[in-house]
């Protein structure tokens, strides 16, 4: 559990975080979103002592940071840097390895990891391990950048917009590997996106800042649905709640009995999907699928009622 | 690149036997002396001088390089930055000195021989080294110095891992500066009784004999010069090995 207290950061006479209280539960993600110099950065480098705050505390499992040295709380906490960050003059493979070699492990163990690793985000590992990361394309030196703030499994992971530099194609799948990595150790993340979709898509809970200050944290359908001000309500679009509220869902939650005629919907795909196929095959209704075996239907009608403003 | 090389390695056989063997020059430099002079210098070994010439400037560089690249670390961490501008300018005080004061000044203290020359080649050697290891070591990308942080990196940990290797070619530009200022500067210690190639090069003046002065010319600028291409070509190895190519160096 990270205990964000009552935090605040000035430099000079500018207040850049301003009095911001937030509490990110275990296990869960916490997407900080906000304009461009909103203080999201700074408030995310206080969390590993990057920068210092000017007042409040941080504690971390009830532990003040403030009593732990840096370079020991920072090994602890995994840091995908904006802009990726990787040293220059050290192979991919020497890049990622990193934190565990600064933690002790043994050469073995630190190879099997860089390998999983590697393998995790698509980049061959024979093909890439020795390459230094001017040899890479941008997309690719960001995945390293994650691969190494994850090597030594942290309990703690702080990216900071990890995945700008990535395609869509290549973007949607980074997202699942973190998600999947993040259900499979219990990592608490937090990370900060310009991307909306990429916010609701990922996010436990989302924090919105503006000017240094915290306006709303909350779920990802209350952030929707009730905004706490307006700037809130501008930064999701307004002509994008129904359908941002729609990707929230899942097609299974949603199944109708019936049989319909139709190109069928696996069961796994969001309801936003589902309304796209239902309004581009123009019917009223199409199959839900399971494992190939059809389960039901799912309507135009019924989505319409769950794009509907909450009540 | 290829043709390069070859034109470097050719010069070096050359120079090589013009040290071993110079009578083989004899007849080339005979060009140059009035009749009945000499063509070769034959007040004492070529190759002998020419080594002491090159141990000179070695010692004083090496010297320089020590002091000057510990001093921009020292100034360069969180304890040692009040001390910046002081260092600055003493290493610029050392420069600005013309080196036959410093060897004026040195003589009394020193006497007469190497130690004057030493010490004239090593204040001359501090700042080129000293500015190009502060260039290196601060103006590193501000994501990588943030990573090493962000890793949980020491202060030592950041120096000798990330620093110092990134900084590595901008300090090698550094000493080839002073290596070649000094090859040069080292000419005029034999005017306080140094063993270098200035004495070849005075004694062609004092007895007006071109062939002399040409040779002590000679053997020092082509020294120079291969000295400063193999120092290059060891910087641009480092410049690709640590993933700079591209980024200018200083
Ligand atoms: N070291 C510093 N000294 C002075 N001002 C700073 C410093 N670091 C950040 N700031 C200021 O603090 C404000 C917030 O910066 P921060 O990097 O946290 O923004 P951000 O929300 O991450 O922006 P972006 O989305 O562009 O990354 C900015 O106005 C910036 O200029
Ligand atoms: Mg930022």
């Amino acid at each position: 559990m990270i205990e964000i207290d009552d935090i605040t950061k000035t430099y000079g006479e500018n207040t850049v975080v301003d009095r911001v209280s937030l509490v990110i539960d275990p296990g869960t993600i916490c997407v900080i979103v906000g304009t461009s110099g909103s203080g999201k950065t700074t408030l995310m480098r206080m969390i590993n002592k990057l920068v210092d705050q000017t007042s409040g505390a941080i504690r971390i499992d009830g532990e003040d940071i403030a009593g732990i040295p840096a370079y020991e709380l920072r090994r602890r906490i995994g840091y995908a840097i904006q802009g990726h960050g990787l040293f220059p003059h050290r192979t991919v493979g020497q890049n990622i390895a990193t934190v565990p070699k600064l933690l002790g492990w043994d050469k073995k163990r630190i190879a099997d990891r860089v390998e999983e690793l590697l393998t995790l985000f698509q980049l061959d590992p024979a093909q890439y391990r020795d390459r230094l990361p001017n040899e890479l394309s941008g997309g690719q030196q960001q995945r390293v950048g994650v691969a190494r703030a994850l090597a030594a499994k942290p309990n703690i992971l702080l990216m900071d917009e990890p995945y700008g530099a990535l395609d869509p194609v290549i973007r949607a799948k980074a997202q699942e590997d973190l998600l999947a990595v993040q259900r499979q150790f219990e990592t608490t993340i937090v990370l900060v996106t310009h991307d909306m979709e990429e916010a609701i898509h990922l996010g436990t809970k989302i924090a919105v800042m503006d000017k240094g200050q915290l306006l709303q944290h909350d779920v990802p359908q209350q952030i929707i649905a009730n905004p706490a001000t307006p700037f809130v309500a501008e930064l999701i679009g307004s002509a994008e709640r129904p359908f941002r509220l729609l990707s929230l869902g899942k097609v299974a939650d949603h199944i109708e009995p019936g049989e319909v005629a139709g190109t069928p919907l696996d069961a796994g795909v969001t309801l936003r999907d589902a309304y796209a196929e239902l309004l581009w095959s123009g019917r009223p209704a199409l199959p839900v699928t399971r494992d190939g075996k059809v389960i039901g239907q799912v309507t135009l009608a019924q989505l319409a009622r769950l794009a509907a403003r909450p009540q | 690149m290829r043709i390069g090389l070859l034109i470097r390695l050719i010069v070096l056989a050359v120079l090589l036997v013009f040290l071993i063997h110079p009578d083989t020059f004899a007849g080339f430099f005979s060009l140059f002396t009035k009749p009945n002079q000499p063509p070769i210098y034959n007040q004492g070994s070529l190759l002998d001088i020419t080594l002491n010439h090159l141990a000179i400037v070695l010692t004083a560089t090496v010297a320089s390089t020590l002091i000057a690249v510990g001093l921009a670390i020292l100034v360069t961490r969180p304890f040692g930055a009040e001390f910046l501008p002081l260092s600055r300018s003493l290493a610029n005080v050392g420069q600005t000195f013309p080196p036959v004061a410093v060897l004026a000044l040195a003589v009394p203290m020193l006497g007469f021989g190497t130690a004057p020359t030493l010490v004239a080649l090593f204040l001359y050697g501090l700042l080129p080294i000293f500015e190009n290891t502060l260039t290196g070591l601060t103006n590193l990308p501000p994501a990588v110095t943030d990573a090493a942080k962000g890793v949980g990196m020491t202060g030592w940990q950041r120096l000798l891992k990330v620093e110092l290797p990134l900084a590595l070619p901008v300090i090698l530009a550094g000493i080839r500066l002073s290596t070649v200022i000094s090859l040069a500067t080292a000419t005029i210690g034999s005017t306080v009784a140094a063993r270098t190639l200035g004495e070849v090069i005075i004694a062609g003046l004092t007895a007006n004999n071109t062939a002399f002065v040409l040779q002590g010319g000679l053997i020092v600028g082509v020294l120079a010069v291969l000295i400063y291409d193999a120092l290059s070509a060891l910087e641009r190895f480092l410049m690709a090995r640590t993933g700079q190519l591209g980024r200018a160096a200083a």
